[in-house]
């Protein structure tokens, strides 16, 4: 009996930590919007980006999950965090938005968000096909990356050479 | 091992994405306008994921790798971007950057 109550409780921990990671992520986006600190706003945005790694966790895809801890939580949201300190950004100034983006613009973003639910809860996928139990191999992966996605990886490397350059002499104290 | 529905996933992607876009429009500072458009890309990332394991195929992860690459290239020339911006106009308020409007 114990042991049969255990093992229910063992298949929920998935959905209990689907529900609290889904919780966090909507709860800090929906800071993102109230907070009018930038630098609260960016502590918001790194909670949700890590609910959503665990996610990528849940889902069965640990590099995605350790590239999205990596690169958002530790190289984007660094870059946003230095550059409101540097800017000294202080509270967004409360500008007098019209009365019809408050009566109109809210109801219809709400109703957008219905709309979108509401159609994807009705999209015909597939009931959460077999993959492996212990996920997507991080071999596998690579050697899709590497095989079949070879050029526009290669040509990613120089996107990113240009956005160095650019954001380099964008930056850069004009003479 | 109890299956989350994929589609609890897209709802979450769908809600996550809608409150981005609820941000873009609503929020008044350049740089938490561009945050918001991470959180849509994030959002988008998780549709990704989730059709990825449910088509049982990589391709998805594959395109979350690359979108990830793209918004880092992307942070760095709009935060630059950004930077130049507050030290010729000498204002974050997206209000006071009208120099393009009629």
């Amino acid at each position: 009996m114990a042991g049969l109550e255990l093992g229910e409780a063992r298949m929920n921990i998935p959905l209990i930590v689907f529900f609290a990671c889904a919780l966090l992520a909507v709860a800090g986006a929906v800071t993102l919007i109230l907070v009018r600190e930038p630098i609260y706003s960016a502590l918001a945005l790194i909670v949700v980006m890590v609910a959503i790694a665990i996610l990528y966790l849940l889902l069965g895809s640990e590099f995605i999950a350790a590239v999205q801890i990596i690169v958002y939580g530790g190289a984007i949201m660094v870059l946003f965090v230095f550059v409101i300190m540097l800017l000294n950004a202080g509270a967004e100034e409360r500008t007098s938005y019209s009365k019809l983006a408050t009566y109109v613009g809210l109801p219809l973003a709400f109703f957008l968000l219905l709309e979108i639910a509401h159609w994807l809860a009705r999209a015909r996928v597939p009931a959460a096909g077999g993959p492996p139990a212990e996920g997507v191999s991080s071999r596998a992966l690579a050697t899709q990356l590497f095989r079949q996605y070879l050029f526009p990886f290669e040509a990613t490397s120089i996107l990113i050479l240009v956005a160095v350059l650019g954001a380099l002499v964008l930056a850069r104290k004009s003479e | 091992m109890s299956a989350i529905p994929i589609t609890w996933y897209l709802v979450l992607s769908a809600a996550l994405f809608g409150l981005g876009v609820v941000a873009f429009v609503f929020k008044r500072n350049v740089i938490t306008i561009f945050m918001s458009i991470e959180l849509m890309l994030n959002a988008v990332n998780l549709a990704f994921v989730a059709f990825a394991r449910a088509h049982n195929q990589l391709d998805g992860l594959v395109f979350v790798f690359f979108v990830i690459v793209v918004a880092a290239a992307e942070a760095a020339v709009g935060l630059a971007i950004i930077i130049m911006l507050a030290q010729n106009r000498e204002t974050l308020n997206i209000e006071r950057l009208n120099l393009l409007k009629f």
